[in-house]
């Protein structure tokens, strides 16, 4: 303390030119965090909100206590997820590059945020994501070709031109649809929680937001409601460093932890690596079972990298080093992964580079079929009529008026 | 049939419809135990439990944004926000969210929650305790807004907007709750008791959303209005000896074109009447659809009536609310018009 009042503006550690530096990550050797009981009291587990839970290791091994010991077949079910969502944003990144889609965002280096959280819940528990939790819709089976198609607003787009490029949606498979408004899902997501638990279902919800929105009010909003009502739902921080260009102090998070943001409400917080796939479906299966036997919340900060740009539209390299991601300590989640794999004896090099190829080519083949619906240049194209459609569930008399206004103009 | 007040006739239609349909909830702040600070939920969590009655954090954007959540997850919610002039911290959650959920989704997603709450003056509120800002609402597409003026078209049109699938903003003019109100303040307050609109129906019925009513008939001039004013428009064009239809809008979103167009290529002058404030106001949009539709019927440059574009003041009520006198020189002014 300097013995007056001062205003104290966060600086990241490193801008360009300067050397990356990570030393403010608080970070704990894996298998060292204990693992307490789902149903522990607050008192006992306030400790996960400022540690850090990591269960692989510098040797790719998988230790201590938060070890989910899945089996091989779901390693492989993981990596493979992760390998296809990886070829899945580098293609859809070179197609905003050559003008095919008007944008994109990627979720390069976040990918276990997403896929050991899908993997660790139930088909029936309600996903509230936010924009780069891609991932999740590839796992809940949304169909790249679908997805594709809705960032080409084509013909086979599932919300018919409505929306700009990656806010995607499935009903079906109990994935919420994408707002560009953040945070706006997170007290969304508590009330699915409660309304499951109003009608006696055994179902929770699960929410996404970034380091960044953890700032907007719906945030406190949502943490405020979950705590209150014990609501079954897991509400998950990304924290990837980075809200475009301003560093994740610039949210909160140089005081204490993003995960520590329950604690005051009696909602535990766990902390923990975020490109660790063990340690991700772990700690979510910890906080689902804590939820679906009535324990209500959990917050869950996962710290992560950005490892590209916020999005198409962004260029990092004028606010952080270039090389920023290459020292970050907690690495790459698809190479810790392959890594695990191929120290479990079950994996090679030469396997990663076959199936790698093989997702690539898949994507192509679903690149292919969803331009053959349409895209943005050339048809077929999706029909104007449908512009004033779903506003209500029935078109009033003003928007019929309209609709035709506009087919008259449009000479149609 | 039972005389109720407004307040009875909102309780009545929430009872009904907890009754009828197991996936209606009722959350905001004070309503459950409580039953409300204006009493509108009273005795609704003792009878359908706390679980269907919830008492709310004080958190506008948190009531509507777990309302939405509950919404999408199958039930029917019934939000109360305590005074419309505490709606705008839930404001994102309504315009981005709650409006736009059916088309962003292509009609996949949806959340049919009615968010109730008491608006308008007279009551020496001051401003935090005054506002109408129902043109804030009607402007956002994807959201019904309604404003009842009497007990039964309360009960009516708040079953219609519970059971309705698309989100609706239902405004309450809180100084009419207990009786009509004609804008004259010296006047003792005057019950429901004698009202033909505060007879209402013990059972379940409902007003259909997107119909006005005439409420008066005249061959003269049409005023058209909604809440609060409804009554100080009859009670002025009855002042003004004028044969006026008044049309009581009662959805103003979507508008019945249809009954004002009728009505004023009958009379050929119109006066638009509301408590909110004028610039950009509601009224601005009546006043440009009746000029749209009838404008070769009109006789007179059409009137309107508004509350003053500052905001509401605690000391100067009546001479902000536009009471007879406003309304009454606006009759005059727009009847003397050749």
């Amino acid at each position: 303390m300097s013995g007056k009042s001062t205003l104290h503006i966060p600086h990241t550690s490193a801008r360009p030119g300067e050397k990356p530096d990570f030393s403010y990550l608080n970070l704990s050797a894996a298998g060292a965090t204990a693992k307490p009981e789902t149903n522990a009291r607050l008192a006992e587990i306030e400790f996960l909100a400022s540690g850090l839970v990591r269960v692989l290791d510098d040797k790719h091994q998988a230790v201590g206590p938060w070890d989910p010991k899945l089996g091989q077949d779901r390693l492989f079910e993981a990596l493979k997820s992760m390998i296809l969502v990886r070829a899945y944003d580098d293609r859809m990144q070179r197609m905003q590059r050559q003008g095919k889609i008007t944008f994109y965002m990627q979720c390069l280096g976040e990918e276990a945020v997403s896929i050991g959280a899908g993997m660790a819940l139930r088909n029936t528990d309600m996903l509230f994501p936010a924009y780069r939790n891609q991932a999740l819709y590839i796992m809940r089976e949304t169909g790249l070709v679908n997805m594709m198609s809705h960032c080409l607003s084509n013909t086979r787009d599932f919300c018919r031109g409505r929306q700009m490029p990656v806010f995607y949606q499935n009903a079906a498979n109990r994935v919420f649809t994408i707002s560009g408004n953040l945070a706006t899902q997170y007290p969304q997501a508590v009330g699915w929680a409660m309304g499951a638990a109003i009608k006696g279902e055994d179902d929770i919800a699960a929410s996404w937001v970034g380091d960044g929105s953890t700032a907007e009010a719906d945030f406190h909003h949502a943490l405020t409601f979950a705590a209150i009502y014990q609501a079954p739902v897991i509400l998950n921080v990304t924290n990837n460093q980075w809200a475009i260009s301003t560093f994740q102090g610039v949210a909160g998070g140089e005081q204490r932890p993003f995960a520590a943001r329950g604690l005051g409400l009696g909602i535990p917080g766990i902390r923990v690596d975020g490109n660790d796939l063990l340690a991700v479906y772990a700690v979510t299966d910890w906080a689902a079972q804590r939820a679906r036997s009535g324990g209500g919340p959990t917050l869950i900060e996962l710290v992560t990298y950005r490892g590209g740009a916020h999005s198409t539209s962004d260029d990092p390299s004028k606010y952080r080093p270039k090389d920023e991601w290459s020292c970050f300590p907690l690495g790459d989640p698809l190479l810790r992964l392959k890594n695990h794999l191929i120290q479990l004896g079950a994996w090679s090099e030469e396997q990663q580079s076959v199936l790698e190829e093989e997702m690539k080519q898949h994507v192509m083949d679903c690149w292919k079929e969803a331009s053959s619906y349409g895209t943005m240049t050339e048809g077929p194209f999706l029909d104007v009529h449908t512009m004033f459609e779903d506003v209500f569930e029935t078109m009033p008399p003003h928007l019929k008026k309209q609709q035709a206004e506009m087919l008259a103009i449009e000479g149609l | 049939m039972a005389q109720m007040n407004m307040i009875q006739a909102l309780n009545s239609a929430m009872d009904q419809m907890l009754e009828l349909d197991s996936s209606v909830v009722i959350l905001g702040e004070d309503v459950g135990y409580f039953g409300g600070v204006f009493r509108c939920t009273e005795g609704l969590q003792k009878k359908y439990g706390e679980h269907r009655v919830i008492d709310a954090p004080i958190s506008e954007g948190g009531i509507i944004g777990a309302a939405i959540g509950m919404g999408v997850n199958g039930l029917r919610p019934v939000a109360e926000i305590q005074f419309a002039d505490y709606i705008y911290p839930g404001f994102d959650q309504i315009v981005s969210e709650l409006a736009r959920l059916r088309y962003r989704s292509d009609g996949t997603f949806f959340s049919p929650v009615t968010i109730r709450t008491p608006c308008g003056g007279g009551i020496r509120g001051g401003q935090t305790h005054s506002q109408s800002p129902e043109g804030i609402f009607t402007h956002i597409s994807g959201i019904k807004t309604v404003m009842p003026s009497n007990p039964f078209d309360a009960k009516g049109l708040l079953i219609s907007a519970i059971e309705s699938n698309d989100p609706v903003v239902f405004f309450e003019p809180k100084r009419i709750y207990n009786g009509p109100f004609d804008g004259d303040p010296d006047k003792p307050a005057v019950s429901w008791a004698n009202h033909p609109m505060g007879e209402v129906p013990v059972e379940y019925y409902n007003v259909p959303l997107g119909k006005a009513a005439l409420v008066e008939q005249g061959d003269e001039l049409t005023i058209i209005t909604y809440g609060t004013l409804v009554h100080v428009a009859q009670a002025s064009a009855k002042a003004a000896g004028v044969r006026a239809d008044i049309i009581d809008v009662r959805t103003l979103m979507p508008l019945d074109v249809d009954t004002l167009k009728t009505s004023v290529e009958k009379t050929g002058r119109c006066l638009v009447a509301h408590e909110a404030t004028r610039f950009c106001g509601y009224g601005a949009e009546l006043v440009a659809t009746v000029q749209e539709e009838c404008f070769f019927s009109l006789e007179a440059p059409i009137e309107r009536v508004t509350g003053w574009d500052t905001p509401y003041p605690h000391a100067f009520e009546w001479q902000y609310f536009p009471g007879q006198k406003r309304m009454i020189a606006g009759i005059r002014k727009v009847m003397e018009k050749a």
